[in-house]
């Protein structure tokens, strides 16, 4: 029969972006263990503001391990110790009681803190724009069946798709590269045949909104893809070194033709 | 007040290609000086303001989640409709016009469904245009699976996330017109109310939920796309954040409230676990195709382990009661059915509420399929079986293990019944312009295509058609009318929608009372599922219609919100929203209980087919028993100044085309 724990929590808290943050020692005691770990926050939260404290501010939406929008660190692993699992679909049976348990928000120059574990990933949709799409307008398709597509492809591009955008890859990473989110966003375009003609266009755009956002260099080190709730695979970086690599000869071919005010940019 | 839905003349199939013809155009160079606001990033207000954008309009889209890619279709999982007869199994725009108005127990407007089921298939083309990986077959076609209510193979999917590719590919073509200037987009930013000028809706009042700063956005006209109010009853499979406080605002405003009793209830979800429950997680219908629902026949077997009950000792209820549907059975009668079964006495599983969703059978049967005529043990069978289902099902049984801890493989799943969609919402005409001029209403949020029960699959399919295909033809017919740019932020109805907005923060943190914002929420939904749940008693109904008004009077004297307005603080946006959902709840009763039948997801225990119907061959006993003489009307509710008092008007719903019939699935 299930049983309740008794947790040490270390939490960090921070009041607002430019505050000093540091940990805070709270007791989460009859935690149910068939709780998740969000709702084992909640259960803390409700009996801080019982007590006339100040909740702990966390990122959270679906509670289903979609939305991407659920973003801590737990016990130094973003979203925590179980493999291919956001925070939120962390069931509190891992833990045993006794635990002590540290959370701390997502940390990247990137993704300034907000608050508490709440972090600014807007960094992420600044790239989506530099790039992440196909120019459809709406009405201009032709019927979906004309242009039939390998299912290999088809799985190939899905495996990309499956990136919820939460931004664990960077959390982890020493050098907080977003290599792995940025190529799993371009790969999945660059890998169907609608996604052809802006490729190049693409790979550039988004690649140089990475740089400017303060993300750091991708060193091979591949903790990324071990910290992904989606197991998104690391050959998508060596696909988008190579489509950046491509991408670059390409535009040095085209620059002539291409220079200031030639309006093609 | 007249309603009038602005329905098109001529015959139904024709009318859709009318209205376009007859609607108003805006010449290209005049577009940019309107500016269309949109509230909402799902896939209604993305696919909206990227659409209006690409025509030339200056759009502003808001959402209060950090990023539109989050909006709540992100979760959808099992699929998309679309009238394209791929699988040429005799589908057909008609065929799923009917499978939609019957799915909807014959309370939706016949004109709206079959512009929805007429656009359904540009909708897929449009998606696999933008990059939007569906599933497909070897040859390189796009595949299909079923879904309940229907007979045919329709549903496009994208293993089980359709909602996020289909909601990626919207934000993508959201991204193209940020990046192109023609939307400027506001994330962690809620509509906190709706400004009218002169009667028209003209602007937003919104709050930065990162700084707390209140602002004023005015503009020619305001879609909002918020989607649906599922979370009036704590526990649902909506995300947390989702909320009626967008439309209840501008119902407060005037927009009238259409049917909000008509709420749906999932019959595959996995049950509650104990009251720290903040969430119920939704299992894709699409498990029915394979899965076999049962309990066990006598009670005494319930706490038996299922290996333990032989075959004979199950009920297949579903596939007895409905043998042509079996357990693809629509919703509302799957759900109804699970209900049935565990009140007497015979669910499984910790406090009796769940039944089981086996997938041994299917297991052997495509363990047989994959090892053709080989002679295979048992065990050789199970394997090859269990990869299939794997293939199709598999991101599915991870997550119910992850969340129970049991292995759906080895044993059948069990689920329960719970809240997941809400087929209410404002009332909007065939323009989908609300009774308020100016103001227009997409996907979740209106209430226009789905009757009194929503068929699977179709809730994508709807806010993809209102954002892309719709409002961009019918928005002019509203502007055309309108000089752009006319009122602007500074006109004295903003700084008072602002006061008024500041003035109400203030209250919510100057309370401090003793019980949070959560233990109302939970109170509420507690006392919304009981009495105006699975099913409804007039008795039950007055019970929760008095209750109400004392838990609002409480939870204004007694909440506490912690902090202050002027920064992030996820208490306040909790309280705005729950104080809405107060009110809310009670207009939900309040049209359950005028709703003297049963139709779709509203199930009154007084209207239901007895075992003398039965015989005399009039409808299945238990069913549920529509009123058509008496209630073939859309109940559209004006807010009059009290909570307590609103006041009704209807909209008769008058069918050309189809012959009202009991929605029978035998
Ligand atoms: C778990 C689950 C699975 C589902 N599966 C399917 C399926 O397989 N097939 C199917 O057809 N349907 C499915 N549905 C239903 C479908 O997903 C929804 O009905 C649909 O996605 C709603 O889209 P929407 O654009 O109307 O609203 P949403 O996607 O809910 O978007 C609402 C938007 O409004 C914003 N918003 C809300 N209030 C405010 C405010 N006050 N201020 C600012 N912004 C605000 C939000 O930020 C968000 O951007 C499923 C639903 C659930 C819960
Ligand atoms: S690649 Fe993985 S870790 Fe990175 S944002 Fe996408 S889902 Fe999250
Ligand atoms: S809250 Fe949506 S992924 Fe965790």
């Amino acid at each position: 029969m299930a049983s309740n724990l008794n947790l040490k929590l270390k939490i960090w808290r921070q009041p607002s972006t430019n505050a000093k943050g540091t940990f805070q020692d709270v007791e989460a005691t009859d935690i149910p263990e068939t709780a998740s770990f969000l709702e084992m926050l909640d259960i803390v939260n409700q009996r801080i503001i019982d007590s006339g404290g100040d909740p702990v501010a966390f990122d959270h939406d679906c509670r289903e391990g979609i939305c991407g929008t659920c973003s801590m660190v737990i016990n130094g692993i973003p979203h925590g110790p179980r493999r291919g699992t956001t925070a939120c679909q962390l069931h509190m049976r891992l833990f045993k009681n006794g635990d002590t348990i540290w959370i701390e928000p997502f940390r990247a120059k990137a993704f300034p803190v907000i608050k508490d574990l709440a972090v600014d990933r807007s960094a992420f949709d600044r790239i989506m724009v530099a790039g992440g799409f196909i120019s459809v307008r709406t009405g201009s398709a032709q019927d979906a069946n004309s242009l039939p597509i390998s299912k290999e492809d088809a799985d190939s591009a899905m495996d990309a798709a499956e990136c919820i955008g939460c931004g664990a890859c960077v959390a982890t990473c020493k050098n907080a590269s977003a290599m792995l989110f940025v190529s799993a966003k371009a790969g999945q375009l660059n890998s169907l045949p609608q996604g052809q003609p802006e490729k190049h266009r693409r790979v550039l755009g988004m690649v140089k909104a990475m740089d400017e956002s303060g993300f750091g260099n991708c060193t091979n080190q591949y903790e990324c893809e071990a910290a992904c709730p989606k197991g998104i695979s690391v050959r998508w970086i060596a696909k988008l070194n190579r489509d950046y690599a491509l991408a670059t000869v390409h535009e040095s071919l085209l620059a002539p033709a291409n220079g200031k005010g030639g309006g093609a940019a | 007040m007249p309603l009038e839905a602005h329905i098109p003349s001529g015959p139904l199939s024709q009318k859709w290609s009318k209205h376009k013809q007859d609607s108003k155009l805006i010449n290209p160079a005049n577009k940019r000086k309107y500016t269309v606001i949109v509230v909402g990033s799902g896939l209604a207000g993305s696919s909206a303001a990227a659409t209006l954008s690409e025509l030339g309009y200056n759009v502003k889209c808001f959402c209060f989640q950090d990023s539109p890619r989050r909006a709540h279709s992100i979760a959808a999982q099992g699929g998309i409709n679309a009238a394209k007869n791929y699988q040429h199994d005799g589908d057909s725009t008609y065929r799923l016009f009917y499978d939609t108005i019957k799915g909807g127990d014959f309370r939706a407007r016949e004109a709206n469904v079959y512009r929805l089921a007429e656009v359904s298939a540009n909708i897929i083309d449009q998606c696999v245009a933008q990059g939007v990986p569906l599933a497909r077959e070897y040859g390189g076609l796009l595949a299909n699976r079923s879904f309940g209510g229907a007979q045919v193979s329709r549903t496009f999917y994208a293993r089980g996330q359709t909602g996020q590719q289909l909601l990626l590919g919207a934000y993508s073509a959201l991204n193209k017109e940020i990046a192109r200037g023609g939307v400027k987009m506001f994330p962690r930013t809620e509509m906190l109310d709706l400004v009218l000028v002169d009667g028209q809706a003209k602007g937003i009042i919104v709050r930065d939920l990162v700084t707390g700063k209140i602002s004023s956005h005015a503009g020619d006209t305001v879609l909002l796309c918020t989607g649906g109010y599922g979370n009036v009853f704590y526990l649902s499979t909506n995300a947390k954040g989702c909320n009626t406080t967008a439309i209840w605002r501008a119902h407060r405003k005037g927009a009238l409230f259409a049917n909000p009793c008509y709420t749906q209830i999932h019959p595959t979800c996995i049950p509650v676990s104990g009251d720290y429950q903040s969430k119920l997680t939704l299992m894709s219908e699409s498990l029915r195709n394979d899965g076999r629902v049962w309990v066990p026949k006598k009670k005494e077997d319930c706490g038996k382990p299922p290996a333990q009950i032989p075959e004979d000792a199950r009920d297949y209820y579903l596939e007895r009661k409905y043998p042509s549907y079996g357990n693809l059975a629509p919703r509302d009668i799957s759900s109804r059915s699970a209900k049935e079964a565990c009140d007497e006495g015979r669910g499984v599983g910790p406090g009796g509420l769940g039944v089981y969703l086996d997938f041994a059978d299917a297991i052997l049967r495509y363990g047989h399929d994959q090892a053709a005529d080989k002679n295979l043990s048992e065990a050789e069978l199970r394997k090859l079986g269990k990869a299939v289902v794997a293939e199709k099902y598999g991101n599915l049984f991870d997550m119910y293990e992850c969340i129970t801890g049991e292995n759906g493989y080895e044993q059948p799943m069990r689920i329960y019944p719970a809240v997941h969609y809400t087929m209410g919402g404002l009332w909007v005409d065939y323009n989908l312009m609300s009774n308020v001029p100016g103001l227009h209403v997409l996907g979740e949020a209106n209430f226009s295509d789905h009757g009194a029960n929503r068929l699977g699959a179709s809730a994508l399919m709807q806010g993809l058609a209102d954002g892309y295909f719709v409002i961009p033809t019918t928005i002019a017919n509203y502007l055309a009318t309108q000089k752009p740019g006319s009122i602007k932020a500074d006109h004295p109805a903003f700084k008072q929608a602002e006061a008024e907005v500041n003035a109400r923060t203030k209250r919510f943190i100057d309370i401090k009372g003793k019980r949070t914002v959560d233990s109302y929420h939970r109170e509420l939904g507690l006392l919304m599922w009981n009495e105006c749940g699975m099913a409804r008693s007039r008795d039950g109904l007055q019970k929760a219609i008095d209750r109400l008004p004392a838990l609002r009077e409480d939870f204004w004297n007694n909440v506490r919100v912690p902090g202050s307005g002027a920064d992030f603080n996820q208490e306040l946006e909790k309280a705005g929203r729950v104080a809405d959902f107060l009110e809310f709840g009670e207009l939900m009763c309040r049209d359950a209980l005028q709703r003297e039948e049963s139709c779709g997801g509203h199930f009154r225990v007084e209207h239901q087919y007895t075992k003398e119907d039965e015989a005399a061959k009039r409808g299945q006993a238990g069913e549920a028993l529509r009123d058509d003489t008496n209630f073939s009307y859309v109940a559209a509710w004006e807010f009059t100044g009290d909570v307590s008092n609103p006041k009704l008007h209807k909209e008769p719903l008058a069918y050309e085309e189809v012959h009202l019939a009991v929605r029978s699935y035998v």
